[in-house]
């Protein structure tokens, strides 16, 4: 080596300067991470250690037209568990299962829950049951990577007997989540799934709060409540309904285990729905915290369809109960007069062409005008009353009386009802000629290709009892919104009372459910069905009292074989609604 | 003896210093929330091992420059021998698991040579290169230098520990500049592993570098034999980059593709990086507060009482904490290089400057792949990073250093030499 004194001095000012300048350019880069862009760090550091913990909020309470509960919170446990990875989940979840029972399917769901929200702790129960949760609170520290919170539950205390129009919750699926309606929601959050609950989701659901818990990168929790605060849930509005729950829970109780149909009561004049079952009913708290899939599956092998809402989805031919609707065609258009008198005397059957259509009372009914043949149903009375009024004309009238649309109730999926709009129906069902006249037949009693809701059929009778306006049902309050549906003279509206009346009296079809102190004006039906030919289903579809009327009720019994048997069910709703609202006036706005 | 007057007891000063904050930082480092029992005492047997250094400087200090001297061919021999008994023996440890690089005995890890052989290499080195008056001019003077140097990086490669052998390279061009040798023949020297990089890359950026190589030769001159031989190598590292990049490990391959871009993979080899620079980013001023680092405590910063302890640092002191350590090395190797040039001869000059060089890739390297400057290599931060072997090897440098500058001349001006 050159040893020469100022070579010496060169190279030793050369190294150090060079030294400072990789010193210098380090501090650079430690100024440019920690001074410029700190914030970002920062923030990167803060969603590694904090982990947002969802704390649900309550959902709005669902109450009764009097204030009193129909849906309601009580608390709950969730259990659910952080990760930083699939294989740790799953291996903390098997060490799990040996406290906490969990079946492979369960684990699978867990980890589906997982992947779709990895930085959020996975569900494991939605609704712990406090032995599980003093369980896991004693094996705590075995389990730093568990989250036990409160979370309130959503529970109904009259169960099935308000299952039908309040629904249930569950938790949201992965196919909602991806849904426009559902685009602000949470894995795991609970939504609701059928009826009230499902249609006033955005009016009741809360605001979810969150609170954030520190882990390590093993997802273990070092400390609850970490850097930020906590944002506190914030409960939804209630929902107050129209439904009175005293005669929902009669009319409930109306139905004994054998029975299924549905039963459908309301206000004429403003359409707000008092009571609205369908039986058999499903209990709606088995769904909450998700139902067992052995009790779900019971629940849709049921023959007797629980799940079916048999008042908003099922339809039936309205038999009978639909005789009022060809008699008001026939009024409206002219072409007969309630005390009129068909050319042909009930004998019990009526021949057309070849074939003879026959009415329901063998021995015949003899002649009767037209009020008379409403009250005892007579058949062969409708038979030439539909041949006079044409095919055209009754299903035209029939269109402008609302039998092929949805009544618009707020409840979700009501069926269509099925009427034919034109005579081109038939043309495209049995091909043209393929046909006779003889449908009229069946038409203009309410059979053939006429199939009706329980709730259509309620509507159509707010307008015979009030003065041809239907009005659009609601179990929420809402503005009255009602329809012209046919235009009647005050004699012909009064004299069709009468003839109701006059079926649930001691002359008409339905007297075993007269009343002694309201007069009940009706329509009993008994409709042939597909299902099975020698049980008919029962309708009764009517209003009381008859001059100032204040309930409507629809009631269909599938296979109840006798109207008269629906009309007892729905004059029975008649009475208690009727004796707590007039004769012991309540206070309506509740205490 | 040691002459108090000259000795440069303000380099001790730093370096313990140095020590002190760094087993402080270690100290930190085992301040976590699920407690890892290892790494909560590491710095109380750091401790012991820094009594062990204090020990070993104090005897090192009473070692003549002329017995370092007469040492260096042993001291690189047993050296090298170690060195080979670790690839025979030698055990992986840590995240190096699959290393060979540390002795064991019993079940007792005893250290890791390569931290000595460092030494030894400047010792050695420093003899050959100080054995003629003149500085390297040609190619041919650096076969016995480059030998000293080739046979320990073989057997480190061979382990395989990166890191180590770039502090070997380090030290081989520190020290040949230091001798004199001119820019022009240190890149010449470099040019078959610039020329290895570049072939492991694109063709026309090594044809590029092949062709601006013949016209540095040709305006050097060198001996016809020098010229063809460098050419040929040039050649042969250009050809045979991409069969060397295939060799290499895949933990190897994927620490340098990850160097070039930690988001490649960030659940596992680029997670370090990036969990390191968010500790230090989010540091920011003055950092979160000493021990309350959260990426420490919770576990997400890797390593965090060796290879990324300077990430402990730079999360819980911020910049002002990391603005004081990177200043005390740099206090540290201007000392150094101020030793250098005052030595008495260019043995110890040499000697002094080498260990400066070593210490200056540790630093370097390690801090910068904290912050994503440097590929990660797995080499220890000096003073800071928790080892025994390593705090040992580090004192008995600074005692070296500091029995140069005791025999050293003083201030040139002072004695008339400048």
């Amino acid at each position: 080596m050159s040893f020469q004194p100022n070579e010496l001095q060169r190279r030793g000012r050369s190294a150090g300067i060079l030294t400072a300048i990789a010193i210098g350019v380090l501090l650079v880069a430690f100024f440019r991470a920690q001074v410029i862009e700190h914030a970002e760090f920062a923030l990167q550091s803060d969603d590694n250690r904090l982990n947002e913990v969802v704390l649900p909020a309550p959902r709005g309470m669902i109450l009764d037209r009097n204030g009193q509960v129909i849906a309601e919170n009580i608390p709950g446990y969730s259990v659910s568990i952080l990760s930083p990875k699939v294989d740790s989940l799953r291996a903390t979840l098997l060490r799990l299962s040996s406290i906490l029972p969990m079946s492979d399917s369960l684990i699978e769901v867990v980890v589906k829950r997982y992947r779709a929200a990895p930085a959020r702790p996975a569900i494991i129960l939605n609704d712990a049951s406090f032995e599980q949760v003093s369980i896991l609170e004693e094996e705590r520290n075995r389990f730093p990577s568990l989250v036990i919170q409160a979370a309130p539950k959503r529970h109904y205390p009259d169960s099935q007997a308000v299952a039908s129009f309040v629904g249930y919750t569950a938790s949201i699926s992965e196919a909602e989540l991806e849904t426009e309606r559902y685009k602000d929601y949470k894995p795991g959050q609970q939504i609701g799934k059928a009826g009230l609950e499902l249609q006033y989701e955005a009016d009741i659901r809360g605001q979810d709060g969150s609170r954030f818990v520190e882990v390590d990168a093993r997802g273990r929790v070092v400390r609850q409540g970490g850097g930020r605060p906590d944002r506190l849930p914030e409960s939804g509005p209630d929902l107050r309904t129209t439904i009175d729950l005293d005669l929902q829970r009669f009319t409930a109780s109306l139905f004994d285990s054998t029975m299924q149909g549905g039963a459908v009561a309301m206000d004429p004049v403003t359409g707000a729905v008092l009571a609205f079952h369908s039986a058999p009913a499903f209990n709606p708290n088995d769904f909450i915290g998700g139902i067992s899939s052995r009790k779900f599956a019971a629940l849709r092998t049921d023959p007797r369809k629980p799940l079916y809402n048999k008042a908003l989805q099922g339809t039936y031919p309205p038999a009978s109960t639909f005789k009022l609707a060809t008699a008001i065609v026939a009024l409206e258009g002219g072409i007969v007069g309630l005390g009129d008198r068909m050319p042909q005397t009930c004998t019990g059957s009526y021949q057309f062409g070849t074939r003879p259509f026959r009415c329901w009372e063998k021995k015949g009914h003899g002649s009767l005008t037209l009020a008379q043949a409403i009250e005892k149903s007579c058949d062969v009375y409708f038979y030439q009353l539909g041949l006079r009024m044409g095919l055209d004309r009754l299903l035209a009238g029939g269109a402008k009386l609302a039998f092929g649309e949805r009544t618009g109730i707020d409840l979700p999926e009501e069926n269509r009802p099925g009427w034919p709009q034109a005579s081109a129906y038939f043309d495209r069902l049995y091909g043209k000629g393929g046909w006779t006249n003889a449908v009229i037949l069946n038409l203009s009693i309410g059979q053939g290709e006429n199939d009706q809701t329980v709730i259509n059929m309620a509507r159509f009778y707010t307008a015979l009892a009030t003065d041809g306006h239907a009005v659009r049902p609601h179990v929420v309050e809402k503005p009255v919104e009602r329809k012209k549906l046919f235009d009647l003279t005050p004699e012909q509206m009064a004299g069709l009372r009468e003839a109701l009346a006059g079926v649930v009296s001691s002359r008409g079809t339905a007297a075993s459910a007269a009343l002694k102190t309201f007069t009940v004006a009706g329509k009993t039906g008994t409709g042939q069905n597909s299902q099975n030919r020698l049980k008919d289903h029962a309708w009764f579809v009517g209003f009381a009292p008859k001059d100032d009327p204040k309930i409507v009720v629809a009631v269909l019994l599938e296979f109840g074989e006798h109207g008269y048997l629906a009309a007892r069910i729905a004059s029975k709703m008649m009475e208690r609604y009727l004796k707590a609202t007039i004769i012991q006036p309540v206070n309506v706005t509740g205490g | 003896m040691i002459r108090k007057a000259v000795a440069d007891y303000p380099l001790a000063m730093v370096a313990l210093l140095l020590t002190a904050f760094g087993i402080a930082v270690v100290y930190s480092a085992g301040q976590t929330e699920v407690p890892n029992a290892a790494v909560q005492n590491a710095w109380i047997r750091q401790l012991t091992w820094l009594a062990v250094g204090m020990t070993a400087f104090l005897v090192v200090t009473r070692m003549s420059v002329r017995f370092l001297e007469w040492a260096a061919l042993p001291a690189y021999l047993i050296g090298c021998g170690l060195l080979v008994l670790t690839l025979i023996i030698g055990t992986g440890a840590g995240t190096a698991e699959s290393m060979k690089g540390w002795i064991e005995i019993g079940g007792r890890r005893l250290g890791q040579p390569s931290e000595f052989a460092k030494i030894a290499v400047a010792m050695m080195l420093a003899r050959v290169l100080a054995s003629t008056k003149v500085a390297p001019k040609s190619l041919v003077d650096l076969i016995k230098p480059g030998i000293v140097v080739l046979i320990p990086w073989v057997l480190v490669m061979a382990q395989p520990d990166l890191g180590t052998s770039l502090v070997f390279i380090g030290l081989f061009f520190a020290m040949l500049f230091w001798s004199g040798a001119s820019g022009t023949l240190l890149l010449l020297a470099a040019s078959p592993v610039i020329s290895l990089l570049f072939g492991g890359s694109t063709w026309w950026l090594w044809a590029t570098w092949f062709i601006l190589l013949l016209v540095v030769v040709w305006l050097y001159k060198p001996f016809v034999v020098e010229g063809v031989v460098l050419i040929f190598a040039n050649l042969t590292m250009g050809v045979a980059a991409p069969v060397v990049w295939n060799k290499l490990e895949p933990h190897q391959q994927d620490r340098l593709l990850t160097f070039l871009d930690p988001s490649r993979d960030p659940k596992r080899s680029g997670y370090q990086v990036l969990q390191s620079r968010i500790a230090i980013g989010s540091g920011g001023w003055t950092g979160k507060g000493y021990t309350e680092g959260s990426q420490k405590r919770n576990g997400f910063l890797p390593e965090q009482e060796t290879d990324f302890i300077f990430a402990v640092l730079g999360e819980e002191l911020g910049f002002i904490g990391v603005s004081v350590a990177l200043t005390l090395f740099l206090l540290l190797f201007l000392r150094i290089i101020r030793v250098a040039m005052r030595a008495s001869d260019s043995f110890s000059s040499l000697v002094a400057f080498g260990l400066a060089g070593s210490w200056f890739v540790h630093v370097i390297v390690n801090v910068g792949m904290t912050i994503n400057l440097m590929p990660i290599t797995g080499i220890p931060l000096p003073f800071f990073s928790y080892g025994g072997s390593f705090m040992l090897a580090c004192w008995i440098a600074v005692g070296i250093l500091v029995r140069i500058s005791s025999e050293g001349r003083g201030r040139p001006g002072e004695l008339g030499l400048a």
